[in-house]
């Protein structure tokens, strides 16, 4: 008989290109994170296939499962509840993570949580900072999304600012694609910038207007492309690592702008930072150095948790467990899903 | 012996469980496609009626392509996820031979066609012999032209079933050469049941894999695999 007080979550991740599956106990005590990736699958094409990324996930899943399991030292029969994410991402390949999910846990009759890939991203936080609890800010930064949350309690968000186009992370992986460091663009940007003069081009840093803490990254990327092309037809010469080192100054301007004017507006004394791109070490150290000029206290996940993981679904899984959620045989993926501001 | 089988590789979503000779219960749905929310609780309901006890299932069957991706995805996740909770093997079954055993029996050649997009259709041939399935041209994705060539080539009458009959009937009409027929609505397409009698067959032969095996045939590359196939040939030529 488990202790009813030690809740054990087997989490299942496949919302874009990488498959993984971890246990967490009570949320924040990872007892195992399994990540296969697929990035190599995906660089000849320049950015992830969604047909590829779902057709490794289904041979995948079994193992990656299995693997979590042993290195947790536990079988299902230990097992308290099963959470998945269930969007947004490539609906093809969330829907195999959410179809494995239902059955494991339709054949145990064991709860299912269906959970939503940017609160696991938040949650990543929790993980390794066990005394962070709610209110706390939390800028959300990956290839797919671009979230400024003011997390209000466990399990409820209220969305202050969010990309009005692209995703940081898009911007990125298209300005990598124009400069030729190809995919996936975020590491190769960073560590190209090393070696480069943040200051070297001008880039506009886009502010969307009046009281709002949304971002704007297209006509970021556009200016970067207009650049690249006048210096083609002056035949001036082009240096990636300038290009890059401004570009991605450019961004972090914006990032850390927004997220310095929420501080102070909100007044609020905690302040995390998750999601793919927030594993870039220039980002972080910005946005750690606002938060020290503040007295604000800086929290962010590993760069392995920020990236996609099961394990973060599971610290938000267990979350919305302590709640109550319960998601039925009929869950479905949904590409689009909204982050609820107020649950 | 008692097997699970599920077939969500088209339009219909099916389950049913078999033991020994008696089809205990099938549960087959032509409506919508919304196999990710309707087949769990398809299963479910039936379990519910029959009383069935998972852990008593030994092996759970599945159609294993072709079909929609997605839909052989979802079939292949439920049944990899149930053999993996329940400790079981998979039994995977080939669509199109599940296709063609509805009509176990039938004198006529037996042609399944399934729609599969870019005027081609998944299909095969098969003749049975009293109950017994002998297979003439494995399953494939072929040019419907090509696939009523070979039907005519063989001189003998056929019987064509399966989603690809409204889509290819004109075609049909316009080339074949031999007598033909379509099978009737409770026949026509797939069905779980089928795939539980053929997978009885499979286990007593011993043909059961490890869930963690198991992933769908799907005969086609994905478009950006083609696509970059055909670029790299075309760059050799």
């Amino acid at each position: 008989m488990n202790d009813p007080n030690t809740v054990r979550i087997l989490a299942i991740e496949t919302s874009c290109d990488e498959t993984s599956a971890a246990v967490v106990v009570n949320g924040r005590d990872v007892r195992s994170n399994i990540i296969s990736s697929q990035i190599d699958l995906h660089t000849i094409y320049g950015g992830v296939v969604p047909e590829i990324a779902s057709r490794k996930h289904i041979e995948k899943i079994n193992q990656v499962i299995a693997e979590a399991l042993k290195k947790a030292e536990m079988t299902l029969d230990d097992i308290d509840a099963i959470g998945v994410t269930y969007g947004p991402g490539l609906v093809g390949a969330l829907l195999v993570g959410v179809a494995e999910a239902k059955a494991i846990s339709y054949a145990l009759k064991k709860p299912l949580i269906g959970v939503h890939h940017i609160e696991g991203h938040i949650c990543a936080n929790y993980i390794e900072n066990k005394d962070l609890e709610p209110p706390f800010l939390c800028l959300i930064v990956s290839g797919g999304h671009t979230h400024l949350v003011n997390v209000l309690d466990y399990g409820k968000y209220e969305i202050l600012g969010r990309t009005m186009d692209d995703a940081a992370g898009e911007a990125f992986d298209k300005v990598a694609r124009a400069i030729g460091l190809g995919y996936p663009g975020g590491p190769k940007i960073e560590k190209i910038s090393r070696e480069g003069n943040p200051k070297a081009i001008a880039f506009p840093r886009a502010h969307v207007g009046g009281e709002s803490y949304h971002f704007s990254f297209s006509g970021m990327k556009s200016a970067v492309l207009n650049y690249l092309n006048a210096c083609h037809m002056k035949g001036t010469e082009i240096v990636p690592a300038d290009v890059a080192a401004s570009f991605q100054q450019a961004v972090i301007d914006v990032l850390a702008g927004n997220a310095i004017k929420a501080l102070e507006e909100t007044r609020m004394k905690k302040f995390a930072i998750a999601g793919g791109v927030s594993a870039n070490a220039t980002l972080r150290n910005a946005i750690q150095k606002a938060c020290e000029d503040r007295g604000v206290s800086f929290y962010c996940p590993s760069p392995v948790l920020c990236t996609d993981n099961a394990a973060m679904i599971g610290a938000a899984a267990y979350y919305n467990y302590l709640a109550g959620v319960r998601s039925g045989l009929d869950l479905n993926a949904v590409p689009n899903l909204k982050l609820g501001e107020v649950r | 012996m008692k097997l699970l089988a599920i077939d969500s590789s088209g339009l219909v979503a099916s389950v049913a469980v078999v033991e020994d000779e008696n089809l205990i219960g099938e549960f087959t749905m032509n409506y919508k496609k919304t196999h990710s929310q309707t087949l769990l609780p398809m299963l479910n309901e039936l379990a519910k009626i029959i009383e069935l006890d998972l852990n008593e299932l030994d092996a759970i069957a599945v159609a294993s392509g072709p079909g929609s991706f997605t839909g052989l995805r979802i079939g292949s996740a439920t049944a990899k996820g149930l053999a993996l909770a329940l400790n079981k093997p998979i039994i995977q079954i080939p669509t199109v031979d599940a296709l063609a055993y509805n009509l176990c029996g039938h004198r006529d050649v037996v042609c399944p066609l399934m729609d599969a997009r870019r005027n081609q259709t998944y299909t095969g041939l098969y003749q049975f012999d009293g109950n017994q399935m002998k297979t003439i041209k494995e399953q494939c994705a072929l040019d419907i032209e090509e696939i009523i060539a070979e039907i005519n080539s063989i001189g003998k009458a056929a019987v064509f079933l399966g989603d690809g009959v409204p889509v290819f009937d004109q075609r049909i009409a316009e080339r074949i050469c031999v007598e033909y027929s379509f099978a009737p609505p409770h026949l026509n397409k797939q069905r779980a049941g089928a795939v539980a009698a053929l997978a009885k067959q499979y286990y007593i032969e011993g043909k059961v894999i490890d869930a963690a095996m198991h992933k769908p045939e799907y005969l086609r590359l994905s478009q950006a695999e083609r696509e970059r196939m055909e670029r790299i040939h075309a760059n050799h030529q």
